[in-house]
């Protein structure tokens, strides 16, 4: 996981930063595998069909709006406000890409557009880390190859869940959700190093709770704002230690 | 249900959020108090995705011995928080919630 072997001002070939972002990634590939499984499950279980369920994994390519849109299509939902729920639940991607963007700015547009399409959680949080390290003009590389592992392992799991989704009556059952939990857990808790961010998580998870019956996901959006102002708040009041 | 049109708005909505940042941000700076609140958004956001998926499954509050999940998570965020390992935390975090619900039969 950690690449802090790296010494500072040693930039290292495109190549070693590829392969440095997939070996990094894999840890997430496998708290991401039992998710996509579920994923395809619950895709051929509502009345998506199994070539529908799989082109979504090939263009919308996140995890936790496709879950989600799943149970709307099942729920019956109109396609409008399917749209709209996941425009919601990936507004958090708008703030890694302003996290990211100010370490590209020498990046061409032709390239910008495919790290911006295949960014998820996953990479972002492996990403940031290399970004924060100092040398290398050739970070992007890192970026890329944990993009294109998290992509290619997404479509593989997610067409195993799609073919094995009528072998599988339940696979929330098989407690196959909670591996997302433990992913987005462990992706979380290390970087919880100061009071402000420990505040931010307690306000943004409570509010998630309370707010949890607000429509189109609105309790999500207000949950993470109020999450992000408690931490904004009590770093200015405490200092950021 | 319209599976093209649902599929190609998705993805436009999920493009939209990942995309233009990217590209108008890379061209200049972010103010430092900006860029300071940005650190606050994965916890805020990755909390507010999972203690609703734990502690409000299918919309009821479930507390308590019985509930696996909350277990499994408590466990998994010790592990994570003393080891700092994520391939650890999710094997501990499942293996957890399959041997309470096993042993429980919760």
């Amino acid at each position: 996981m950690q690449a802090s072997s790296i010494p500072p001002s040693e930039t290292k070939s495109r190549r070693a930063e590829f392969w440095a972002g997939v070996r990094a990634t894999i840890p997430l590939l496998v708290g991401a595998a039992p998710f996509g499984l579920i994923y395809g499950a619950l895709a051929v279980a509502s009345r998506l069909s199994p070539l529908a369920a799989a082109a979504m994994s090939a263009f919308v390519f996140a995890g936790s709006a496709q879950f989600i849109a799943v149970g709307l299509v099942g729920a019956g939902a109109a396609v409008p406000i399917i749209i709209l729920t996941t425009f919601v639940v990936n507004l958090r991607h708008m703030l890694y890409s302003a996290t990211l963007a100010p370490h590209m700015g020498q990046l061409p547009r032709k390239v910008l557009l495919p790290l911006g399409f295949w960014l998820t959680d996953e990479s972002f949080a492996v990403a940031a880390k290399r970004y924060n390290q100092p040398g290398g003009e050739e970070r992007h590389w890192f970026l890329l190859g944990s993009e294109l592992a998290m992509y290619l392992n997404w479509q593989l799991v997610t067409w195993i869940g799609i073919l094995a989704g009528r072998a599988i009556s339940d696979p929330a059952a098989w407690g196959l959700d909670f591996a997302m939990v433990v992913t987005f857990i462990g992706i979380m808790v290390p970087e919880v190093k100061t009071r402000p961010s420990l505040l931010a998580v307690l306000v943004a998870g409570g509010t998630a709770l309370l707010a949890q019956d607000l429509p189109h996901q609105a309790g999500l959006l207000l949950a993470a704002l109020l999450g992000i102002l408690a931490g904004v708040l009590a770093e200015r009041s405490l200092g950021d230690e | 249900m319209n599976e093209f049109l649902l599929i190609a708005g998705m993805a436009a909505a999920t493009m939209a959020t990942r995309i233009p940042v990217l590209m108008l941000l890379s061209r200049r700076q972010l103010p430092e108090g900006v860029f300071r609140a940005l650190r606050y958004v994965p916890p805020a956001v990755l909390s507010a995705i999972i203690f609703p998926m734990v502690l409000r499954p299918g919309g009821e509050w479930h507390f308590g011995l019985d509930n696996a999940a909350l277990i499994g998570s408590l466990v998994a965020a010790v592990v994570a928080w003393r080891s700092r390992n994520l391939l650890l935390t999710i094997v501990v975090g499942m293996a957890t919630l399959w041997i309470w619900r096993l042993l429980f039969g919760v």
